[in-house]
């Protein structure tokens, strides 16, 4: 007899506004807070606190227009955030201090999240999608540098791209970028090259979100249709279709994978976020809590496995907070 | 007859005699089955021959000439034949011309296709003759686009004209095309605008099809004209005799090429289904693998029974679907296709509150546009104005009716307030069975129980089945052995349907004006009516419905468009066999006896064949109703 699937651990509270984007920084030793950083749709990028379920700061930088972005930058001091106003803003959060310190003016009109990769101590690459329909740019932090634009060929119809993830396979190896278009298909970049390496027509709408597992080469893509697409990389660095899974209901906005490979979180249109193994796909959990469309899931990053959490942010202002097979 | 080509002052005139003789007796058949076939072999290649033959028909005496070039041209195995038969007969002889010109494309209709393909084609084959050619394709033109003629003619004489005008295109040449571009646009114009007019569909049918074709062959680059329509076997055809095929040619070749393109389709798919079995192989040995370093299994899963589609509920009760319907807010979008969908079941359950806002209901109903797009939305509404309808008749119909009379409603809305006044009185004067209040016979029950413009195909069946069995059965289709019997609920409603849209067929307003302009609208009320008289049978109204009816046939029955014709014959056939016979021979006597004149008249004379047979079967019940009071000992 399989049990119900759990209830959420607790619920925040307090946005007033669609929660778009969700980010944790809860990898600092004590007495270091686990915080939550949610942007909303009111422009608005709320720090949580983890053990009060409060907000901490509320950081307005985006002239009230919709946040879809989060991310830090090596702690919880730096965050980056992307809002519909065209910026990528960078904050220093360090010591109570809620100043912008940098942006980016992107001219980016889409909904295309940007993607971080640190290289080295102190250095990112940023892509995010550029001004002109089909591109996609990838930039140096914190000088702001070009390192190259990523053009498709002409007449390769993509149409805007969607969801972007840059990584690595370790420190030395050369940057690649993973590219899900408004055509269904994702890309495969050599940043360096500024090249595309591989495309793989997935679905047959809208990539909505993505994410890979570097490690064993294989990535999850989902889209506005019922089908989840998990493709993998070979050595030749070609994509293939490894698998297709279909759901119940159409429309998926985010997915994650969490950091120990071991599952992967999808969030729906449908209000419910799914959990399936990420070995073989195998579907494990339905989280039904909220009561609009789901629009991002994301798993901490807690150094003790017991901890790990997996929050959710709705369009029905709330963030759900689970603690969904931590004990593997 | 045998001949012995002589000295070239032999003299053919007896024989011409002879010949025209016999075919004016109406032997053309037997004469011309011999004479035609061995003339056809003697002329294909001789010369003097062909002369002699000329000769035969020249010297035939004018006034046996229409039989004798009738009987060749019926006779004839083809165009080419017939020109090496005749010759220039048809510029030389003004009666020959005439007949061929004009006696046998615009005042008769009876020939075959094949006939009209072998005159034109006849006139197209030599320099002489086109001038022909294109002096009947203006004539066939002009009558093809005078309103008059589309009104009062009949069917089959349109079709008729129309195949000429499609062949006679088929044989112009460029030149000639170029030579008289501008007639044939302002021609089609006009003809496309008097086709589309009329209410009968295969009329409007045959102008469509005309307009494309002559629109494709003087605009050979540009954009063509193209209408909707469904295609049929008649519209096939027509398309067909645009493209002349040049006989023997082509047509062997033909199954070759369709072989040839099979093979090469076939070669394609073969590569294919090959590469299939490979992109599976790949696949498999990678699951294998999988399968063997599985530690996953300690991740057990929940419960997923409640992972389900995820459905928008409708709402329960009706004021909040008034609330769904009315309400402005476009997000709801999910939440109003819910509504529309729930709308008449949730009617038919709680008929109680929905008498309270009956009139509401309705008025939303009639005003309802499609949001987004459902599947079936138009059958939706009706089906839920139908049940507000049946719940409670008598507020909702003065309603429906009132507003058929009212400004500012659409054609369609009009019809739209009919189809439902006449679905909701078939309802409730039928017995009710479990979910099958439909009639079997119509194809596509809702939408089309007025008997479209098509001809009353439904209710000639209905009316013939009534008037074998002489019964009163409210037997629509196929007989069930026992009816339960009910109330017949129409009875109490029946006059507040009837009365009202009757009334005011004769008051124009600015939008609306049912005896001039809108007289589609008017045949579909005409025939809306005499639905509603055959469902009042039995109940106390009929009566009085039926004199109001025969008054208002009276005073319509003159009407130029066949379809409400049509129609005011259907309301006598409906009223002959509802009202009881004893009422209608007490109260209308006078009236009955002058409509009996009015139906011998429309058998007799008038262009529409439905109309006729129509009238034929009213004819005949009356005559049956005079019989049954004779029968009946007084």
């Amino acid at each position: 007899m399989a049990l119900p699937p759990p209830d959420p651990q607790f619920v925040l509270r307090g946005t007033s506004a669609a929660v778009h984007t969700l980010h944790f920084s809860c990898g600092g030793p004590e007495p270091d807070i686990p915080l939550l950083f949610s942007g909303s749709e009111n422009g608005f990028i709320h720090v949580w606190n983890l053990k009060t379920h409060r907000v901490n700061t509320a950081l307005d930088g985006h002239g009230r227009k919709s946040v879809y972005c989060v991310e830090t930058m090596g702690g919880k001091d730096r965050l980056l955030s992307q809002g519909r106003d065209q910026r990528i803003c960078l904050w220093d959060l360090a010591e109570g201090r809620t100043s912008v310190t940098d942006s980016v003016f992107t001219e980016h009109v889409g909904f295309c999240r940007c993607s971080l990769l640190k290289v080295a101590q102190g250095r990112w690459l940023m892509a995010m999608a550029a001004r002109s329909l089909e591109e996609v740019q990838i930039l140096e932090l914190p000088s702001k540098t070009s390192v190259c634009t990523l053009k498709p060929e002409v007449g390769a119809k993509l149409g805007m791209p969607m969801c972007l993830k840059l990584w690595q396979l370790n420190c030395d190896s050369q940057p690649v970028l993973l590219a899900g278009y408004e055509d269904g298909s994702v890309v495969l970049w050599n940043v360096s090259m500024g090249k595309a390496l591989s495309q793989l027509i997935c679905h047959q709408e809208p990539v909505m979100s993505l994410d890979f597992d570097a490690e064993k080469a294989k990535g999850i893509s989902g889209s506005s249709e019922k089908v989840l697409s998990i493709w993998s990389l070979n050595e030749q660095q070609n994509l293939q279709v490894y698998k297709t899974h279909e759901l119940v209901n159409a429309g998926i906005s985010d997915i994650t994978i969490r950091p120990d490979k071991k599952i992967v979180a999808t969030a729906g249109w449908d209000h419910r976020i799914r959990i399936f193994g990420w070995k073989k796909l195998k579907p494990l959990a339905v989280l039904d809590y909220h009561t609009a469309t789901v629009h991002c899931v994301s798993f901490s990053d807690h150094s003790s496995p017991r901890e790990r959490l997996l929050a959710a942010g709705s369009k029905d202002q709330r963030i759900s907070v689970w603690s969904i097979y931590a004990q593997t | 007859v045998c001949f012995i080509p002589g000295g070239l002052d032999c003299s053919i005139s007896f024989v011409s005699h002879v010949l025209g003789k016999v075919c004016v007796h109406g032997r053309q058949k037997e004469i011309l089955g011999v004479l035609v076939p061995h003339l056809t072999d003697l002329t294909k290649s001789d010369c003097i021959w062909q002369r002699i033959c000329w000769r035969l028909v020249e010297c035939v005496p004018d006034r046996w000439m229409e039989a004798v070039v009738l009987g060749f041209v019926q006779r004839a195995p083809g165009a080419d034949v017939l020109s090496r038969l005749l010759g220039n007969l048809v510029v030389k002889n003004k009666k020959a011309q005439f007949v061929m010109t004009q006696k046998m494309l615009l005042l008769q209709y009876g020939h075959t296709t094949a006939v009209l393909q072998n005159l034109l084609g006849y006139l197209s084959l030599d320099s002489l003759r086109r001038t022909l050619l294109l002096r009947v394709l203006q004539e066939l033109l002009e009558t093809w686009s005078s309103s008059s003629a589309v009104k009062h003619s009949s069917a089959e004489q349109q079709l008729y004209i129309s195949k000429a005008i499609l062949i006679c295109l088929s044989h112009l040449k460029e030149p000639e095309i170029e030579s008289c571009r501008q007639e044939l646009l302002t021609s089609m114009m006009e003809g496309v605008k008097c086709h589309l007019d009329s209410s009968l569909p295969q009329l409007r049918r045959l102008g469509m099809v005309v307009a494309e074709s002559i629109s494709l062959k003087i605009n050979s680059e540009g954009p063509v004209l193209k209408f909707e329509y469904e295609e049929d076997s008649e519209t096939r055809e027509l398309k067909s005799l645009l493209v002349q095929t040049p006989p023997f040619c082509v047509v062997t070749s033909l199954p070759d090429n369709d072989r040839s393109e099979k093979a090469a389709a076939a070669l394609p798919l073969i590569p294919e289904s090959d590469e299939k079995p490979h992109t599976a192989a790949r696949v498999m040995p990678d699951e294998e693998l999988d399968a063997e370093l599985d530690s996953d299994d300690d991740l057990t899963p929940y419960d997923m029974s409640e992972d389900k589609e995820l459905k928008i509920k409708a709402p329960v009760y009706i004021r909040d679907c008034i609330e769904v319907l009315t309400g402005s807010r476009s997000e709801d979008v999910d939440k109003w296709e819910a509504t529309v969908k729930a709308l008449e079941s949730l009617v038919r359950k709680n008929p109680a509150a929905t008498r309270e806002v009956s009139v509401e209901l309705a008025k939303i109903l009639l005003h309802l546009e499609e949001k987004t797009c459902i599947e079936g939305f138009v059958e939706l509404r009706q089906r839920a104005q139908v049940a507000v309808l049946t719940t409670d008749p008598v507020p909702v119909a003065k309603y429906l009716t009132s507003q058929f009379y009212s400004l500012n409603y659409s054609l369609r809305q009009r019809m739209d307030i009919l189809d439902v006044l006449v679905l909701a009185a078939q309802e409730l004067s039928c017995p009710k069975f479990h979910g099958k209040t439909k009639h079997s016979g119509a194809q596509k029950p809702c939408n089309q129980l007025l008997p479209g413009s098509d001809s009353s195909k439904d209710w000639r069946r209905i009316v013939d089945e009534r008037i074998k069995s002489k019964t009163r059965r409210f037997d629509m289709g196929q007989s069930h052995v026992e009816l339960a019997s009910h109330p017949n609920e129409f009875n109490s409603v029946a006059g507040h349907f009837f009365f009202p849209l009757i009334q005011h067929f004769d008051r124009p307003l600015t939008t609306f004006d049912l005896l001039g302009e809108d007289h589609l609208v008017l045949g579909r009320l005409v025939h809306a009516l005499a639905i509603l008289m055959y469902l009042a049978v039995n109940t106390v109204a009929v009566t009085a419905m039926g004199k109001a009816l025969l008054e208002f046939v009276w005073a319509l029955r003159f009407h130029t468009d066949s379809y409400v014709r049509q129609g005011l014959l259907s309301c006598i056939s409906s009223l002959l066999l509802s009202v009881p016979t004893e009422r209608i021979l007490a109260d209308m006597t006078e009236e009955l006896l002058e409509t009996q004149s009015w139906l011998g008249d429309v058998m007799e004379k008038d262009p529409d064949g439905d109309c006729r047979r129509l009238a034929l079967q009213n004819l005949l019940l009356m005559e049956n109703l005079k019989k049954k009071l004779e029968a009946v000992p007084s």
